[in-house]
């Protein structure tokens, strides 16, 4: 114990001895003139010195030897499975935990621009469980399903600051009824349905179409009830017939044969026709524009029956 | 004649093409006092040149130094391998420190041998040309038939290279084809060296793994890296002094026609400092490099060297010699290497030339006074040289001793055409014995 802590002796200062000091006294004149050893490579020396300034040689130790070095590791590595467990595992925890942060997480849903009955359809429909990472929201396929629902015009998918999903969804706007088959559809300006009728006095606001292919021609349909504007309170509603024309009907059962071509022309010299000589307003039945050149009313049966007393009437008198 | 050799030559002019090719290839300067290696890499064939009158058979390219190491040498004496393994660990040195400052593989190598004793032969063949015009067949044939000296066994053709072509009646024409005329004859220079000392090298250079695209001799190379264009054409001789041997090229008309190498150089000056002043070689060498000289002058005499040693005698230890005594013991043995130079220009008529230029170069040539005393012995027109200077070469190996290093480079890019450049001759071939059969039957029936 005692020896282990004691300070080392300082070694004693050396003292040249006489030969020492003598032959110390004088330098070495030439000191390089002792004879050198002459430095000669070995044989195997000069032979690796070539064999390292050979370029291939040197490229293949520079790269190949480390590469082939960490592929056999790596290989040595990956060839126990417990190792290749080992990393699959800690892939997928890192991806986990970096997924799983709360700036990634989505806690709530939100539909905008939809009326209620599209909103709760939307969202029975998407069964999504939050909180959820936004790593796991399949943006695209929320849209494409959104998209699916036959209301829906678009759809804009995306999640806002906050963890919000908000899908803002454009609806289709009905602008018109189409009776088809004793149902009643609502018809948006492209001639999509999107909803079915109960009644007809649900949607009063809107006009009425009918007949097959009314819907393809909707926007057709729609000018011509601009045209019918003078007679807005009196149209009932427009037939497609033969998948051809259009027939505008209104009350007292009247009926207008628009032509297959330039309808609206057509419909607006009906108008004319009409404010100048209150024509819808006599007892016409039909008013048949199909041949432009001839205009064709047809009266009522009383109408007519009126008429040939009158003039039968005038006859007598005038002769 | 020569077949293995032409075979052997050829396989290494493809070895050439094919460090061309691959755009880096080195030099090895085997000495015996440093071994130098140079890396060089070639932009891409054919640069310039390519127009420019004698085009070289074996394709010319511009490079650049991009490595460069030396070291010192080992096991090597007199220029030529002694100790093989000590070489080749010295050759492995200078590789790989070339390399690693390339940082590129190089795998293959042009050497230079400056011992091996080498012997040059002037031979001549005469030939008659078929047809009218000289084609590349009439110089491959007039190159074949040349009558080769027996220059003895176990030696080797270095170089032979055609100094000379004469048609007809016209000499001194560098390249005859497409000429008209009927009789070719040509002067070929050719080199052999001791083949043992070659092997050892080739030996040597193959354990360490690289392939010899090429061979030159070490006079021949110092003599294209250091003499200057007009010195090659009006003749020169350039002396390499070198560690182990002193090198001798002799160059006119732009050719080398006679090289020779004598048996001594800077270490046997260094050898006589450490045997007259009784000092390590080591010490030697540096007082000889830092002190040396060849003429002594009054002020030489009170110039005192510290030779020093490391005995532990006080009296050995704190010797001193005189720059005077030093100069004293360096200028008999430099002297003798001149004078054996003289001796061997003298046997290759070297006076006989029109100019006579003489050239220094080499690690000796840098001893101070070198050229007075060089143009007392060799003749007036003495200089020093050093190599020419090459794109990309370091500082430390643009002096003279690495003129043989630098010219080897010059000889990598530029080849010499040399015999095995040319198309074997057809006469070899059987079906041309049979034309000929033919031919006399046609003539005489």
């Amino acid at each position: 114990m005692f020896a282990l802590i004691r300070r080392k002796a300082p070694a004693p200062r050396h003292e040249p001895s006489l030969d020492e000091l003598m032959t110390q006294r004088r330098l070495d004149p030439n000191p390089e003139l002792k004879i050198r050893r002459d430095p000669a490579p070995t044989r195997w020396n000069y032979r690796y010195q070539r064999l390292m300034l050979t370029p291939l040689f040197r490229a293949g130790v520079r790269i190949g030897l480390p590469v082939l070095l960490i592929g056999l590791i790596t290989l040595g590595w990956f060839s126990n499975a417990g190792n290749r467990a080992m990393l699959t595992t800690r892939i997928s925890d890192w991806t986990e935990a970096f997924q799983n942060r709360p700036a990634f997480m989505v806690a709530s849903m939100q539909v905008t621009g939809a009326d209620s009955d599209l909103t709760a359809a939307i969202l029975s429909d998407l069964k999504l469980t939050f909180p959820l990472s936004s790593f796991d929201l399949d943006l695209a396929g929320i849209r494409t399903s959104v998209i699916a629902y036959a209301a829906v015009k678009d759809a804009t998918v995306g999640v806002q600051p906050g963890g919000t999903l908000v899908i803002a969804v454009t609806q289709r706007e009905p602008v018109a009824v189409w009776r088809y088959n004793d149902d009643l559809w609502l018809i948006d300006d492209e001639g999509v349905t999107t909803g079915l009728l109960t009644a007809r006095g649900d949607r009063g606001d809107l006009p009425l179409i009918a007949g097959d292919g009314a819907k393809e021609y909707i926007a057709e349909a729609l000018a011509l009830f601009q045209a019918a504007g003078p007679v807005e309170d009196r149209v009932r509603g427009l037939v497609r017939m033969s998948e051809r024309r259009w027939d505008l009907i209104l009350d007292r059962d009247q009926r207008i044969l628009l032509p297959h071509d330039n309808p609206i022309a057509a419909l607006q010299r009906v108008m004319a026709l009409n404010e100048a000589q209150d024509m819808l307003d006599r007892d016409v039945i039909t008013v048949d524009m199909r041949n432009a050149a001839r205009p064709t009313i047809r009266l009522s049966q009383p109408a007519v029956a009126i008429l040939r007393n009158t003039s039968a009437t005038q006859v007598e008198a005038g002769q | 004649m020569m077949h293995d050799l032409y075979d052997s030559q050829r396989a290494m002019r493809h070895m050439r093409k094919a460090a061309m090719q691959r755009g880096v290839v080195a030099i090895l300067d085997v000495g015996t006092s440093k071994i130098a290696c140079l890396v060089l890499r070639f932009d891409g064939p054919e640069k310039f040149r390519a127009s420019d009158g004698v085009g070289s058979m074996a394709g010319q390219s511009s490079f650049r130094v991009i490595g460069a190491a030396t070291t010192r040498s080992r096991g090597v004496k007199f220029g030529e391998v002694d100790a093989m393994q000590e070489t080749e660990r010295a050759i492995r040195t200078a590789v790989q420190a070339a390399q690693k400052m390339a940082n590129v593989r190089v795998d293959h190598v042009i050497a230079c041998v400056s011992g091996a004793r080498p012997r040059s032969y002037g031979v001549d063949g005469e030939v008659n040309v078929e047809g009218n015009v000289v084609g590349d067949a009439d110089i491959g044939r007039v190159l074949a038939a040349c009558d080769v000296p027996d220059y003895g066994a176990g030696r080797e053709v270095l170089h032979a290279q055609p100094v000379n072509f004469t048609l007809d009646h016209r000499s001194g024409m560098a390249d005859p084809r497409g000429q008209i005329g009927n009789k070719l004859s040509t002067d070929l220079h050719l080199l052999t060296v001791d083949a043992p000392a070659i092997e050892n090298l080739l030996y040597c250079i193959k354990r360490c793994d690289l392939d010899l695209a090429g061979l030159a001799s070490s006079a021949y190379v110092s003599g294209i890296s250091s003499l200057v264009e007009d010195e090659q054409e009006l003749g020169a001789a350039c002396i390499d002094l070198g560690g182990g041997s002193t090198g001798i090229s002799v160059f006119i008309r732009k050719h080398m026609i006679y090289a020779d190498s004598v048996r001594m150089g800077g270490d046997h000056v260094t050898s006589d400092i450490a045997m007259g002043l009784q000092i390590p070689h080591a010490t030697a060498e540096r007082i000889k490099t830092f002190y040396g000289g060849v003429i002594a002058t009054g002020m030489d005499d009170r110039e005192m060297i510290e030779i020093g040693g490391d005995s532990g005698d006080w009296e050995r230890d704190r010797r001193t010699v005189s720059r005077a005594e030093l100069i004293g013991i360096m200028r008999p043995r430099v002297e003798e290497v001149l004078e054996e130079v003289r001796k061997r220009l003298d046997a290759a008529g070297f006076e006989h030339l029109p100019s006579q230029q003489i050239v220094l170069t080499g690690g000796g040539s840098q001893i101070p006074g070198l050229d007075g005393l060089a143009s007392k012995i060799l003749g007036q027109q003495v200089r020093l040289g050093r190599p020419l200077r090459v794109q990309g070469l370091p500082q430390a190996a643009t002096g003279p001793a690495f003129s043989a290093a630098v010219g080897l480079t010059l000889f990598a890019a530029h080849p010499q055409d040399e015999w095995w450049d040319f198309e074997v001759p057809t006469e070899r071939y059987p079906a041309r014995s049979l034309r000929r059969a033919v031919k006399w039957f046609k003539d005489n029936w």
